[in-house]
């Protein structure tokens, strides 16, 4: 399917600000990884912690005018998307790298039958017949296994149920078959069992094309899911990385202990789950060493004086990374 | 379906409700005093609007003593009011069409640039908009016609300075809140320019406001006409547009008060249909109430 020694997607030191009437703050900082085909990465962190600006500045598409990237390589097969222009841009969004949106409800304009708005997506960059356009939105939809798609495409978005609207997000995500889809959350506003089917159906699309997934969640259960890969950030920065079997196993970051530790699981029965005190710290006064140091409750004085190196996680593995001043004797 | 016209033309409070569901009473209306009369206006017509006969002059109408020659009397110089205000729905109709059109489009246009590019685009448009409302609309009128004389031309002016403004802020308010809408997130995330999202993605939600404010300038317009010709700043004399035949009965109004009535019933019975057509649409248009 594609040579899997070349990374698909390769970032590094990703850097992004957002500047306010207090100045200007970086929501996204030092942060670098690298996916492959058929990959799935996963993000996670607390709410503010970068995620979702992550896949944006990948994108190129922070709020403007108020966020923009700084810094940084992001390499699409080899491509720097950060050295072209807003109209190469586009070309790229959508054919090459592709996004999936929160909320399906308000992802589908409710003034289309959802057959247009995949034709339109695909009109975007596809010069072709709309008689044979119209064939590869039919099988876009079959692909996200939506019954009956030639029916289907005549309705109108308020028509479907959420689950239903998410699955045609994800053919219009998939239906100018790109790379790398980011899904930011697409699983929160459906309920459990839907959920469930549309990470089945996400699995069997990396599997029939060979796409490599970002999936930006806050919950643990999908990433031990569907991901072989993932990204605790914390503050705009990723604290740990690694595939997730080891950093489930040997979790090397105390945030990430703690995160995981505040998880409630079947066979241990607790009377109320650890929690982290206290919040992340705000953007506008970010502290000058470790930023979990307020929180953590293993820093010593260096942690509050300087950020500390990458170091190699207590798996042993040599992609499992973090960044603490202690990873080793904790 | 719309029940008889007949049972819903009897005046009771009820009735104003039906007339608001159901459309069929306005539309006939409309069709009878404004549409009609301005296609077919020398066909149905008895007499030529221009015509004087001084030895008929001041007719009452056949209700009021007159005869069946001028069935609702004459004006001043013996000219048949009938057929002046049946010529004057062609005015009515023309402007209030021509200047929608145009302060439609503008109007849409402005308001889909202010809202979708936000920023000083947005700023500057706005202060536009707030001067173009501050500013009383007759005085504009006045200034024009001592300028440039009464024309045709210049009360499609004012009526599309009028007009522009209140569709560039409802736009402008409505695309403000579309622009933030997921659905412009993902066709951005899916490659698509400004151009696509403005045209393809946000004019399609909101014509139905463009739509039904539309229909309801209409009889903004109209009035707005009438006001302007009876003021002597709208079309020149002697055409019979229906606030200049107004203006004509002024001074008669005790007299021969058919003189005044007739045009000024057309004026009322236009504006009050447009106004009941314009409220249905609405509420059919509405997605909100759509969807129940």
């Amino acid at each position: 399917m594609s040579d899997s020694n070349r990374p698909v997607l390769e970032v590094e030191n990703l850097h992004t600000v957002i500047a306010t009437q207090r100045g200007t703050f970086d929501v996204v900082d030092q942060v670098s990884f690298r996916l492959e085909a058929g990959e799935t990465l996963g993000i996670v962190g607390e709410s503010g912690s970068g995620k979702s600006m992550t896949g944006l500045s990948l994108l190129g598409l922070v709020p403007k005018p108020a966020a923009s990237v700084v810094g940084g390589r992001v390499l699409l097969d080899g491509e720097d998307l950060r050295s072209k222009s807003e109209a190469e841009l586009r070309q790229v969004r959508g054919r090459k790298i592709s996004m999936i949106l929160q909320d399906p409800q308000t992802s589908l304009n409710p003034a289309f039958t959802i057959g247009n708005q995949l034709l339109e997506a695909l009109q975007v960059h596809e010069r072709d017949s709309r008689q044979s356009l119209r064939q590869r939105a039919i099988q876009a939809l079959r692909q996200v296994r939506v019954a009956a798609p030639e029916r289907r495409v005549h309705d109108y978005p308020h028509q479907m149920s959420g689950g239903m609207k998410q699955r045609v997000v994800g053919a219009i995500a998939i239906s100018c078959a790109p790379r790398v889809i980011i899904a930011d959350e697409p699983t929160t506003s459906l309920d459990v069992t839907i959920q469930a089917q549309y990470l089945k159906l996400l699995e069997d699309l990396q599997r029939e094309t060979g796409l490599a997934l970002i999936f930006i969640t806050h919950d643990f259960g999908i990433v031990a899911r569907i991901c072989q890969h993932l990204l605790v950030m914390y503050a705009g920065r990723i604290v740990e990385a690694g595939p997730v079997r080891e950093i489930f196993n040997r979790p090397s970051h105390p945030y990430t202990r703690a995160l995981l530790a505040s998880v409630p699981t079947v066979e241990r029965k607790v009377d109320r789950l650890p929690s982290i005190e206290g919040q992340p710290p705000p953007l506008h006064d970010l502290p000058k060493g470790c930023r979990f140091a307020p929180r953590c409750g293993f820093a010593e004085t260096r942690c509050h004086e300087a950020y500390p190196g990458h170091s190699a996680g207590r798996s042993g593995h040599p992609r499992h990374i973090v960044n603490c001043w202690r990873a080793e004797e904790i | 379906m719309p029940p008889p016209a007949g049972g819903v033309a009897r005046g009771s409070g009820r009735s104003f409700g039906l007339a608001s569901r159901y459309p069929l009473v306005p539309i006939t209306i409309l069709m009878i005093v404004l549409v009609i009369p301005s296609f077919f206006a020398d066909l149905i017509a008895p007499h030529d609007p221009y015509a004087a006969s001084v030895p008929n002059r001041l007719e009452p109408p056949v209700f009021a003593g007159g005869t069946w020659e001028f069935p609702l009397g004459t004006d001043r110089l013996g000219r048949d009011i009938l057929s002046r205000t049946i010529h004057g729905a062609k005015y009515a109709l023309s402007i209030s069409l021509v200047g929608i059109f145009l302060g439609t489009i503008l109007g849409t246009a402005v308001g889909l640039a202010a809202g979708y590019f936000r920023g000083w685009t947005d700023r500057i448009v706005m202060r536009v908009v707030d001067v173009s409302f501050a500013l009383p609309s007759i005085l504009l009128a006045l200034a024009l016609a001592a300028a440039f004389g009464s024309s045709f031309e210049g009360v499609i002016f004012v009526v599309v300075f009028v007009l522009w403004s209140y569709f560039a802020r409802q736009v402008r308010g409505e695309v403000l809140s579309l622009r933030e809408r997921d659905f412009v997130a993902r066709a951005r995330v899916a490659g698509a320019g400004h151009g696509r999202i403005i045209f393809r993605h946000i004019l399609p939600n909101v014509m139905n406001t463009v739509i039904v404010l539309a229909t309801l300038q209409i009889g903004v317009v109209i009035i707005l006409e009438a006001s302007l010709s009876f003021l002597g700043i709208g079309i020149p004399r002697p055409t019979p547009a229906w606030g200049l035949l107004v203006a004509d009965g002024r001074a008669l109004v005790v007299s021969a008060w058919w003189v005044s009535l007739i045009p000024g019933l057309a004026i009322l019975l236009t504006v009050l249909s447009v106004n009941l057509f314009g409220d249905w649409l609405r509420d059919r248009l509405d997605p909100k109430l759509r969807q129940r």
